[in-house]
């Protein structure tokens, strides 16, 4: 197990090098001198150029200014944003929260009705519900989130009235400081009436947004899991012995089924922060996704460079930690070699 | 993944007669064999079907388009689509906010998103070959190096990737296609890697060697045939991932540039007249939703009728 471990965090290295690589050169790749993005249209004196590239390092030879880059990395510096002067670390360290709240909800929607639904599908193989259920998991594989995300919102928040079109509060009725950046948790600290009810009033369609492809993806990923364990041997021992059906599929089945699952989930978390570009686009949610997007428009370079570092970084570490986990349930990975 | 032929000179076709496995009917013919699985399921014959009808459309689109795809009507700027109040049989969809006819610009962005999809897959599918081919076969250094390059691209999330690709080349259909392939490609290359590692160990690649076959023949015509058939089902559902990917680029504006009539783009275009041109927002999103599902549909078909293991089942 600890070899396991070791040897797959020992892989990660280089493909963490590559990434700082990819960013590096992604950054300079760009085109405009970075001074002179920076400066814009005010111009500036060839003095003043030469000054400020040699401050900023870009005098120096590729590689050594790669070294540099990695050594800022190393101390936890990603850059300061061109637009805001702020730290790209700690810009990104605020808007995450909101993007992991998005996220969080979209899964547990997936997994809260996409586990029980295709379950129910292989045990009743061939109904019409399965074939119904198989159906809209296709249809939600192929979604093109944007037009749902506006479809919801031109039936369901604008002509029904039943949920708000975009943020994450009503900051007109409800005003408090951030703590944690999730603002469910920060309605509920705040002690304000309504408040929770409000921000998850605000969660609801995001989340379904977010949450279709995945909740195909699991429902699909648990019937075909499903299936193939329900011919098992185990499973038709515990027939045999006279268990009830629920506790046959609940208990026998559907655990064994699960491990596939899990892992799919787990190993979904980048197709997650994709999707979460897309869907804080549309809703106005003020996250990771929708901060990336909006640099590109604003050209501050250090930004995107940063939070792609960033978003690709916790994608790489929850993956890694997705296998060990793995290693942890399976057993024959956990007493194998 | 599929039973294999133990022949040096393999045909696609030979690969799915040895994954065709229908016992009764006749061996002899691969491809009707491939047919009969393939027909049973009627997803997959309507998703065929579809595929298709949309192909037809965009190869037509000059013929079929009612109207110039950029052509703007100033006196009937957001007119109605034929079935609403106020529309009419000259625009049977409608038009856009700048008087362009939706119907017409809906078949020229068939065009476009088609040619993404087969652009980026045949693009994917021959690199992925070649560099898969490459890690399987001079092993060690470019296999470790292959492999890591393939996992650092998986490891950025797509539309991650893809946005930090156009940010440096900047937006336009060529950059698209570029993009998407790079988030792509591992896919391909993973998968060809797999499937000829698989094969090397087998006993017809030591014969060939044994007889002096040369490496790029043994690459390309020994093993590559057995490596074909999962790849081809990659290829089919490949199309799909890529055309939804562009479309996402497109609505973030960072995809093919206005005016081309590209669905995404479309989308983003409408995004403002949600509210009062609904119609606006719907069609192009039904549109690349109907072609999605379409090929995913004949791409599990083909999925199922390739793989002896689902089609059992």
């Amino acid at each position: 197990m600890l070899r396991h471990l070791l040897k797959r965090l020992a892989l990660t290295i280089p493909t963490f090098v590559a990434l700082m690589f990819l960013t590096f050169v992604a950054i300079r790749l760009v085109p405009g001198d970075p001074v002179e993005v920076r400066v814009g249209e005010r111009g500036i004196s060839p003095e003043r150029l030469a000054y400020f590239r040699h401050e900023l390092g870009l005098d120096q030879p590729l590689w050594r200014q790669f070294i540099d880059y990695v050594m800022q990395l190393a101390h936890g510096d990603f850059g300061t944003s061109f637009v805001t002067n702020a730290r790209v670390a700690s810009e990104f360290l605020a808007l995450f929260p909101a993007t992991i709240e998005l996220s969080l909800c979209a899964m547990l929607l997936a997994i809260a009705i996409g586990i029980p639904a295709g379950a129910l599908a292989a045990v009743k193989r061939g109904s019409f519900y399965d074939q119904t259920l198989m159906t809209l998991s296709v249809t939600g594989f192929s979604m093109p989130i944007f037009w749902w995300g506006l479809l919801l919102i031109m039936f369901v928040a604008e002509r029904w009235g039943l949920t708000p079109v975009s943020g994450r509060i009503d900051l007109i009725k409800y005003y408090f400081e951030p703590t944690t950046g999730f603002m469910v948790i920060d309605a509920a600290l705040s002690g304000q009436k309504g408040a929770v009810l409000d921000a998850l009033h605000h969660l609801v369609l995001p989340a379904i947004v977010l949450g279709t492809v995945p909740l195909a993806v699991v429902a699909r990923m648990t019937r075909s899991a499903m299936l193939e364990v329900l011919h098992d041997d185990y499973v038709r021992t515990a027939r045999a012995k006279g268990l009830s059906p629920l506790a046959v599929i609940g208990q026998h089945a559907l655990r064994n089924a699960l491990i596939p699952v899990v892992t799919v989930i787990g190993l979904s978390v980048g197709s997650l922060m994709a999707g979460a570009v897309l869907t804080e686009t549309i809703f106005s949610w003020p996250g990771v996704g929708k901060w990336l997007i909006e640099s590109i428009g604003r050209r501050d370079y250090p930004s995107l460079q940063g939070g792609v570092l960033l978003v690709s970084t916790v994608v790489i570490l929850v993956n890694l930690g997705v296998d060990v986990l793995y290693g942890l349930i399976n057993p024959r990975i956990r007493h194998g070699q | 993944m599929t039973a294999m032929a133990p022949s040096a000179s393999n045909t696609v076709a030979a690969s799915l007669d040895a994954s065709g496995d229908d016992a009764g009917l006749s061996a002899a013919t691969p491809w009707r064999d491939f047919w009969s699985a393939f027909k049973e399921n009627r997803g997959a014959l309507i998703g065929l079907a579809a595929v298709l009808a949309i192909a037809l459309v965009a190869i037509f689109a000059n013929v079929l388009a009612p109207h110039s795809p950029y052509e703007q009507f100033r006196d009937a700027v957001k007119a109605p689509p034929v079935w609403a109040d106020g529309g009419s049989w000259h625009f049977i969809l409608g038009t856009d906010g700048l008087g362009r006819d939706m119907l017409s610009r809906l078949i020229h962005g068939a065009r476009v998103s088609l040619f993404i999809g087969v652009a980026v897959m045949s693009v994917s599918f021959v690199l992925g070959i070649a560099i898969g081919l490459a890690a399987a076969f001079f092993g060690d250094v470019a296999d470790v190096l292959i492999s890591r390059v393939m996992d650092l691209i998986m490891a950025v999330p797509s539309l991650v990737l893809a946005i930090l690709v156009v940010a440096v080349l900047g937006p336009s259909l060529t950059n698209t296609i570029v993009a998407v392939t790079i988030v792509y490609l591992p896919r391909y290359v993973r998968l060809v890697r797999a499937q000829a590692m698989a094969e090397l160990t087998k006993e017809y690649v030591t014969a060939a060697r044994v007889v002096g076959v040369g490496t790029l023949r043994l690459m390309f015509v020994t093993v590559l045939p057995n490596c074909l058939a999962p790849l081809i089902v990659q290829a089919a559902l490949g199309v799909s991932d890529a055309i939804l990917e562009a479309a996402g680029l497109g609505f973030l504006g960072l995809g093919a540039q206005p005016p081309l009539a590209e669905w995404g783009t479309m989308l983003a275009d409408a995004r403002e007249f949600i509210r009062s041109n609904p119609w606006l927002v719907t069609l192009p999103g039904l549109a690349i939703l109907i072609t999605v599902v379409s090929i995913n549909l004949a791409g599990d078909g083909l999925r199922d009728a390739l793989d002896p293991k689902m089609r059992k089942s």
